[in-house]
């Protein structure tokens, strides 16, 4: 009898217990980044859908893996057709891998179409395929051109001297003044990565791939900008980034200490200025990318990640509104700037106190003045098509194209037919 | 009935026919699960457009006539150069260690041995990321650094080709030398004194020891040595990938088994992967049947 009294006691607790849980159990929403810095993105948005919904509120567990792991452990597991999160946020250079013939991401449409129009629309484009947006952009990553001015006064150059240069001639013409009088090369170009190279071609109307996916590589555009950029190279004015790309420690020990005069690099590249380049503070001047010539964009939206929502995922409508909260919404599109100081998407924002607020480190200044002038003079944000063969496509203009050109002595030509050459074979 | 079933059980386990069979079935399941099955299956998808893991299109040799490409060539010159300059170490360097190690004129000798065996202790990443530190491209990177002390140029080890081997040899050897010194010691300790005591009294002198007796001794340990170096070099992944983690520019580095990671697991390309995987393995079986056949290992007379 005792025995039989404990047992239904025992039994009633345990349903108490489950039924508090049930009425404030949270949905579970799991998200995969390839970042630890993009947390604080769907951090923000748990917290802005919990305050909307406090009756069903949604728990957002964050993983975070390094970038080629996540790219893979996710591919595996949307083809295996388990253990894939709700959402993944994926890096624009695999994209294109979970968009191929059998697409494993959810249709965002009704989302992005909320939008649009509020936006820089060729950043949802990259996440586009078959008509349909899969991803969601988390910038813009518009190429600036960073100058130090340092050097630049150092030559004799004021900051209404940079603010004047417009086009490449100009720029590479004052270059070629600093570097006689300094000493110090203009820029540096990466090797065993693309920059300038790819906002450069972009800027004029040139990529790797047209918009129906085939490849472009070796087109007019492309070879006349890269054998500018060789001109520059040879003449010592623009030399080869210090361990190859802009990416590695080397690099940024070598800008830190004032090796060269200034750099075009996209908007992400300010956050590790202040990172891992402490003694430059104050002396960069964030201006606009030189265009080659009257007509081209002065701004080009480089690399991205796009967050996509999976096939897996349990409660779709939930996870797009969570992903709207995190990444589309005006207060979203601020804390993207304010966390993470990257330029976010939707263009209303640009005029916000957070974004045009001065910023110390460089030069006082806010580069969204510029962009905001720049787009309501009705300037083009140009980015990249991105389709089927792009990873591809630079990892050829990485591992071979640059390389050959700048290290390898291959002529412009050459150099693209060949890269060009080997992203058709790929076409099969 | 419970008791004629187990008689009949043990009259299984103990037959001497079925035995043996019994004994090595656990092996022979794993084998196939985890060996045979995937050879299988990476054989049928190089004939295979992927789309999915378990969907594809036969694309008959498609795959195969896509790796004559440059980007393969140079991996597979990558990968044999890499290993030849491994071969030549391990062929010298651990046996010629290990004698001087067994020698009984040298003093702290177990201090050395520990030294040069810790290594292989060490992973391969975080020795890795020490050595990119060291071999740095710019002139702060410390071998850069005595170099310019020097009055050289600082070298730019990643970008060039034979640099770019010579970093990744440094590595793998650095790794991998205690281990297969402890081989060497081990098969040298087994030589008998009597050997070397009867060549002495014969007018041998040390380096004619060494030849004639030493060698000869430690052939099967060196044969091992030399098969495994020659399979881990054309296996050889981390050594490379610790160097140049996102791009090879000019395709340094590029290894064939780094080459297969970036078609399958980046490129989404299992098809083209599983077609390396193919090559490569007849590479190594061919290798390896055609070295062992050189050292007489087929040879019925020399068990």
């Amino acid at each position: 009898m005792k025995k039989r009294a404990l047992f239904m006691s025992i039994a009633a607790m345990t349903m108490a217990a489950s039924m508090t849980s049930f009425a404030a159990e949270p949905t579970e929403l799991t998200v995969w980044v390839s970042n630890e810095l993009h947390n604080s993105i769907f951090e923000f948005g748990e917290k802005a859908y919990n305050e909307a919904h406090p009756d069903a509120p949604v728990d957002v567990n964050v993983e975070v893996y390094a970038n080629a792991e996540m790219a893979e452990k996710l591919l595996i597991a949307l083809q295996s057709g388990t253990g894939a999160p709700d959402i993944a946020d994926i890096n624009i250079n695999y994209f294109a891998n979970y968009c191929g013939e059998d697409c494993q991401l959810i249709e965002l449409d009704d989302i992005v179409a909320d939008v649009i129009d509020d936006c820089i629309a060729s950043r949802f484009d990259i996440y586009k395929f078959n008509d349909h947006y899969y991803g969601i952009p988390t910038h813009v990553g518009a190429m600036f051109t960073y100058y130090n001015m340092d050097i630049m006064e150092q030559a004799g150059y004021t900051i209404e001297d940079v603010n004047a240069i417009k086009t490449w001639d100009q720029y590479y013409e004052i270059g070629a003044d600093v570097l006689e009088k300094t000493g110090i090369p203009m820029t540096a170009y990466e090797v065993s990565n693309q920059r300038p190279f790819w906002p450069m071609i972009v800027s004029r109307g040139g990529d790797y791939l047209d918009e129906n996916g085939d490849v472009v590589l070796d087109s007019e555009v492309n070879i006349d900008t890269l054998n500018y950029m060789l001109d520059q190279y040879n003449a010592g004015v623009a030399v080869q980034a210090a361990g190859g790309n802009t990416s590695v420690e080397e690099f940024w020990t070598a800008m830190n200490k004032g090796s060269y005069a200034s750099l075009s690099m996209p908007s992400w590249f300010m956050s590790r200025f202040i990172n891992y380049m402490p003694d430059l503070k104050g002396k960069i001047a964030v201006r606009l990318m030189p265009i080659m010539a009257e007509g081209d964009a002065s701004v080009v939206g480089i690399g991205g990640t796009g967050t996509a929502i999976t096939n897996q995922c349990e409660n779709v409508e939930l996870a797009k509104e969570v992903l709207s909260l995190s990444k589309l919404t005006y207060e979203a599109n601020v804390n993207i700037w304010t966390s993470l100081m990257f330029d976010p998407v939707r263009v209303d924002t640009w005029k916000d106190d957070a974004l045009t607020a001065p910023s110390e480190y460089f030069y006082n200044e806010s580069p969204f003045t510029l962009l905001s002038e720049y787009v309501e003079g009705g300037g083009e944000v140009l980015s990249p098509n991105n389709k089927a063969l792009s990873a591809d496509a630079q990892d050829v203009v990485n591992n071979s194209a640059m390389y050959n050109a700048f290290l390898g002595g291959m002529s412009a030509e050459d150099t693209l037919a060949e890269a060009a050459q080997e992203l058709r074979d790929k076409q099969y | 009935m419970k008791t004629k079933k187990r008689s009949s059980f043990s009259r299984l386990a103990y037959s001497k026919k079925l035995a043996p069979y019994l004994f090595i079935l656990p092996f022979v399941i794993a084998f196939c699960v985890f060996f045979a099955y995937p050879i299988m299956e990476t054989f049928s998808m190089s004939f295979q457009k992927v789309i999915n893991l378990n969907t594809g299109r036969f694309v008959g040799f498609k795959n195969y006539a896509r790796l004559d490409n440059a980007h393969f060539f140079n991996a597979l010159k990558t990968s044999t150069i890499y290993t030849l300059c491994m071969v030549c170490i391990m062929l010298i360097m651990p046996i010629t260690l290990a004698v001087f190690l067994n020698s009984k004129m040298l003093k702290l000798k177990n201090f050395f041995r520990s030294v040069i065996f810790i290594p292989a202790l060490v992973s391969t990443i975080s020795a890795g990321i020490a050595f990119r530190l060291i071999f740095g491209d710019t002139d702060i990177g410390f071998v850069n650094s005595i170099i310019v002390k020097l009055g050289g140029e600082p070298i730019q080890w990643k970008m060039g080709y034979a640099t770019g081997i010579f970093i990744m040899v440094i590595l793998a050897s650095w790794r991998e030398m205690g281990i297969n010194m402890i081989y060497c010691l081990s098969a040298l300790q087994t030589i008998s004194a009597e050997l070397y005591e009867s060549a002495e009294m014969d007018g041998a002198n040390k380096f004619q020891q060494f030849v004639f007796i030493t060698i000869p001794q430690v052939k099967p340990i060196i044969i091992y040595v030399l098969t495994l170096t020659i399979i881990n070099g054309y296996r050889m992944f981390t050594e490379g990938y610790v160097y140049w983690n996102e791009t090879n520019p000019g395709d340094n580095g590029l290894t064939i088994v780094r080459y297969i990671y970036n078609q399958a697991f980046q490129k989404n390309d299992m098809g083209l992967g599983s077609a390396i995987g193919v090559v490569l393995l007849l590479i190594i079986l061919v290798i390896n049947l055609i070295q062992l056949k050189g050292f007489g290992m087929f040879d019925k007379e020399d068990r």
